[in-house]
Parts: structure tokens; sequence; C-alpha cells
């Protein structure tokens, strides 16, 4: 079963190296440094919001908010800006901690169904975004250093990046060396047994909902300090492409399987697809319309999905 | 769910409460309705009723494929992404060469090939989700991505305008005063309740829905009633992506059935279908829909801004859902 699983994430990363290796030799400054890290320094949001969907989806639930939340967060975080970076920051995380602790409640308290539960949650932070903003989007304050948050650099590596590391790193420590991190497995895996073992499993989902609203915070405070708005009507599909790219990096939907390594690939993969798609345009040869890029990431998605399916079948007969 | 059975209850009192409970949102109706009557001024009035009834037309339209999918335990999340691609598809055929020689039958044949082509990528939903086994989230999502920019590539994302009346009869045309598209979303409800009821493809879906297991050992052609159910859901997008084209005059791919696939899912919820499947409510989801629509109508009307009621709809959603899933188990 191991090496089954083990398969899986091997194939993923193989795709992205083969991506990258690709890009390398088709494109000049493919792998300069302005291009690697201008890709890590947007696509931090996505990882930091499929990271928090990665643990709801190994739990087998789903988080739709995620985007309306990240929205949300954006302009709470430039409303407080004025005030400095921390204050912003910390009014971003509080507005996702919020919408993740109703999502929770929802959920592990009300007992409704995670689709639906979260399809609500989405509907209650865009409204509160749009409420707060006044429909508006709200520019940030440059006097303080809050915009450093989205737009500088900490030892050459932009800022944003560090952020969505350390998320990575503690959420593979809380994944796979805490009781949390075993039982959201667990949960996922057989929700009944595990209830029948003793373990707590509301509480577990609980704190998986809320988990996923910070994540999402954080990547409104990016939105707000990378692009010097709070933007209330971003986020429109986020949900749905941080679930894709947690698919893309062998999270089982139902449940029970799943790694944070190999979803931080599946989101590089994702993004790396719309850079190389730029990098086509700008040889010349053929001119592809950024709409483009959506068809070709259906098609990637369609295509790990396929791949997939075989080795959920070996699975399945272990 | 884990909760213990409650015993029946001996008393009259509980039953009434059961009652309401299992008819959420018609009990949700008729008090936003009796509220409207008292506070909403002009409300009793037939304009009124055209507006909302036209406005809900495409997301019921939507739901009646929705419903029929979520019997069968599945979900749909490429509807809006079809409905981009039969909005684009139906103008650039009258719009074409083609279509200006023979507008009449360029018309015809924009019609159908907006909609067969929709419902053939429903057909496609069906076919990858049963063919390699993928749960129908992930197998519809990747249409809701691809669809929308499928859409986007073949008007080159531009905003096509026009002016065809012929076409345009089914968002705007009016039969004895009744909007074109609400006798269709009728017309689509009645036939999606009798198939349900009344046919051996209807109870297929439900028990599909019910045990996929169960069903398939009974000899129910379990992959070929599921690909019908996406393609249904296909046509039925296609369908409502050309009222609203035609209710627009104008075709946006970036824009048309937008989020249409939560709308959707949020009235076939609030209607009483279970998303575990087995059961189906079409009428239901024609109530939910009107329920989400009538609350959104009164808060507008009464002042409350869009961004508000967005807020309040997600708390009836939820609420709408607990009430039902409660009502069920008591």
């Amino acid at each position: 079963m191991r090496r089954v699983i083990f398969g899986s994430e091997a194939r993923v990363l193989i795709a992205l190296i083969a991506l990258v290796a690709f890009g390398a030799l088709r494109y000049d400054n493919f792998l300069g440094a302005f291009n690697v890290l201008s890709v890590l320094r947007y696509n931090s949001m996505f990882a930091l919001i499929s990271l928090g969907q990665a643990f709801v989806i190994m739990n087998a639930g789903i988080d739709l908010s995620v985007g309306a939340t990240a929205a949300c967060a954006s302009v709470v975080a430039a409303l407080l800006s004025p005030y400095g970076l921390l204050p912003g920051l910390a009014g971003g995380v509080g507005a996702g901690l919020a919408v993740g602790l109703v999502n929770a409640f929802m959920v592990a308290r009300m007992n409704i169904l995670p689709f639906i539960a979260t399809l609500a949650g989405m509907l209650m932070a865009s409204g509160s975004g749009l409420l707060l903003a006044h429909n508006q989007s709200v520019s940030v304050s440059y006097d303080t250093d809050f915009t450093s948050l989205g737009q500088g650099d900490l030892f050459g590596f932009p800022v944003p990046a560090w952020i969505g590391a350390a998320a990575y790193v503690y959420g593979s420590v809380v994944l796979n060396f805490t009781g949390f991190g075993r039982h959201v497995l667990a949960i996922g895996g057989n929700e009944e047994a595990t209830r029948l073992m003793g373990l707590p499993v509301d509480r577990v989902k609980f704190w998986a909902y809320v988990q996923s609203g910070v994540c999402a915070g954080l990547a409104g405070v990016i939105l707000a300090a990378q692009f010097g708005a709070g933007q209330p009507a971003e986020g429109v599909g986020w949900e749905l492409f941080s679930i894709a790219a947690v698919v893309v990096g062998g999270t089982l939907l139902t449940g029970g399987i799943g790694s944070v390594g190999t979803t931080l690939v599946g989101v590089l993969l994702l993004g790396l697809i719309f850079n190389v798609l730029n990098f086509e345009n700008g040889l010349g040869w053929i001119s592809l319309s950024a709409y483009w890029q959506s068809v070709v990431r259906g098609v990637f998605l369609m295509v790990v999905v396929m791949a997939g399916s075989g080795a959920r079948k070996a699975l399945r007969a272990v | 769910m884990a909760d213990a059975p409650t015993l029946p209850s001996p008393r009259h009192a509980p039953d009434v409460a059961a009652f309401f409970r299992r008819y959420a949102a018609l009990t949700g109706l008729i008090v936003l309705l009796a509220f409207n009557m008292a506070v909403t001024p002009h409300f009793l009035s037939l304009q009124t009723l055209n507006v909302n009834l036209t406005q809900v037309a495409t997301i019921v339209i939507v739901s009646v494929g929705m419903t029929l999918v979520i019997a069968t335990g599945g979900i749909d999340l490429s509807v809006g992404s079809l409905m981009a691609i039969s909005g684009a598809l139906a103008p650039l055929i009258f719009l074409s060469p083609f279509g200006q020689s023979w507008p009449l039958l360029a018309d015809a044949v924009a019609f159908v090939v907006a909609i067969a082509a929709a419902g053939l990528l429903g057909l496609f939903n069906g076919w990858f989700i049963t063919r390699f086994g993928v749960q129908p989230i992930v197998g519809t999502l990747v249409m809701f991505i691809a669809g929308r920019g499928v859409g986007q590539v073949l008007t080159n994302g531009n905003l096509q305008v026009f002016h065809n009346p012929t076409f345009q009869f089914i968002g705007l045309g009016r039969v004895f005063g009744v909007p074109v598209q609400v006798i269709v979303m009728l017309a689509l409800v009645a036939l999606a309740a009798w198939t349900l009821r009344r046919t051996l493809f209807g109870r297929y879906i439900l028990a599909i829905g019910g045990n996929e297991r169960a069903a398939r050992l009974a000899g129910v052609p379990a992959a070929r009633v599921k690909r019908r159910v996406y393609a249904i859901s296909g046509l039925c997008a296609g369908i409502a992506g050309l009222v609203v084209v035609s209710i627009n005059s104008s075709s946006d791919a970036n824009l048309v059935g937008l989020g249409m696939e939560l709308d959707a899912i949020a009235a076939v919820a609030v209607g009483g279908t279970p998303f575990t499947g087995g059961r189906a409510n079409v009428v239901g989801s024609l109530i939910g829909a009107l329920l989400i629509q009538l609350l959104r109508y009164t808060l507008l009307a009464n002042g409350v801004p869009d961004a508000a009621a967005l807020v309040v709809k997600g708390a009836i959603i939820a609420g709408a859902v607990w009430t039902q899933s409660r009502g069920r188990t008591a």
C-alpha cells in the first residue's frame, strides 16, 4: 500500500520536474531569478488556500468558502493597514478565523453537509467583504510597511513565499507528527470507525475548518499587500482552483489519504502552466490567448484524474 | 445522523412541528409572500410577478437537471460553463455569413447546435465519471475549468451583441402575456417530476442514488443511466444559456452562467432534495429557487444592500438544510 501511494507522489513530482525542464530548455530566462521569484510570489496565495483545503479534503470534507474568505480578509487587512503591518495582518487572519469558525460550527456542530455549509459560509464571507468595502476595492496604506507582506523580500526571497513555505512546514509537521494530523486522516478514511474508537471526531473536524479559514485569511492579507488593495470581488473560483490543486497533488477527495508536500507540487504545476503559456506566447510562434490557460488546466486535471484512477484501483485491490 | 433515533411522538402537536420542518421551504415562501403583501408597496402586481419569474427561470431550468444529478448521488459543477458555451455558440452561428444568408434556418441551427453541444459535453461528464470511477465533484470540475475557457476561446473573449427577435423569442417572447422562459421552466419541472415518478428511467435514477451497488446487482444499467442524467443536466444548462443571452441581447462568455452551479445547488438543497441521493423533489427545487429569489427581492425592495442580501441568503440556505435534515431524522 505504501508503494502505491509513493507511486502517485512520485508521478506528480516527475510531472513538475518535466514541466520545469521543458520550460528551462525552451525559453531563455525561464529559470531566471525574476521569473522564479514572481511565480513564487504570486502562487503563494494559492499555496495557502490549497493547504487549508488539503486538510479539509483529507478529512473527507470540502471548503467552498476559501476564495470569498480571502477576499473578505483582504478588505479587512486593507482597512487596518494604516495602523501598521501587524494590525493589518491580524485583521486579515482574524477575518479568516471568523469565517472558519462559522463553517466549523455549521459542519461539526449542526451536522450540515460540508458542501452546503461552506457554500453558505462563502456567501456570508463574500457579502461581509462587500459590505465592509462598500462594493469597491479598498486601497492599502503605503505609509506603513504593510505592503512588504506582499511586495517585500527577505534574504532575497519574496516575503509571501516565506509565509507560504512556513505554512507548509507547519502543515507537514502537523499532519505527520501530531495526533490532530493523524486523526484528520483517520476520520477521512472511516469516520464511523474513528468515532467508535473514541477519537474526538467533531473536534478534529471543527479545527480542520478553522485552520482552512486562517489559511485563507493569510492569503487575503497577501492579496491586499501584493496588489495594494483589498478586493471584495476577488477570489471567485479560487475554491475550485484549490480543490483542483489538491486533487492533482494526489489527495483523494474521499478523504483518508493525502500529503501536504504533493499539494504544493499540485499548486506549482497548475501555476506553472500559466507561466509556460506566457512564455510560449513570448516566443511568437503561436499566439495563444490567456483563455487557453483554463482549457489547458482543465485537460491537465482530466489527465491527472485518469492516471490516478489506475492507482486508486490498485489501492482498492490491496 | 449519529444521533439515536427518537421514538415517534404519540401526540399531535409535535407532528405539526415536523410538518413545518419537512416543508420548511414552502413555509418560508408563504411567510415571505405574506410579509411582502403587508410591507412592500405595489407587491401584488403582475409586473412584480413577471420580474421575479423571469429572473428565477434560468436558475430553475438548471436546477431541474441538477436535481436529477443529485438524486443519483452526484453533483454537476459544470452547468455555468456549459451555459457559457451554448450562449457563445448560438450567436456565432446566426451572426456568421451563413446566418446572414438564411436567417430562419440559421436560427434553428443555432438553437439546436448550441443545446446539443451542451448536452454532448454533459454526456462527456457522465462518461468520464462512470468510465474512470471519478468522484462527480472532480469529474465535473474538469468541465467547469475547461468549459468556460472553450467558450472564451470560441469568441476570443469578445462580447457578441445582436438583435434577433426570432431567436430571442426564448428570452423575450410572451405567450398570452406569460414570458416564454417561464413556460419552458414549468414544462421542464413537470416533465422531470413525471419522469421521476412514472418512468423506469426515473425509478432507476432514485435506485442508483439510494444504493448504487444494490441497484447494479439488481440489473439497473447504472453507468448508462448516470451518463444520461449528466447529459440531461447539460441540455438544461444549454437551454438556460440561450435564455440568458437572449435576455441580454448579447453574449459574454466571461459572464454567462458565472456562479450558476452554486445557485442551482442551493435551490436544490433548500428544496429538500438530500445530497446523499435516492430522493428527488423537483417541485421542491422550484420552490427553493423561488424562495431564494423572493428573499433577495424582498430585501432589495426594502432598501437592504445587495451585499447584506448575500449574507442573509447564506444563512437561509444553511438554515433550510439544517431544519430539513432534522425533520428527516425526527
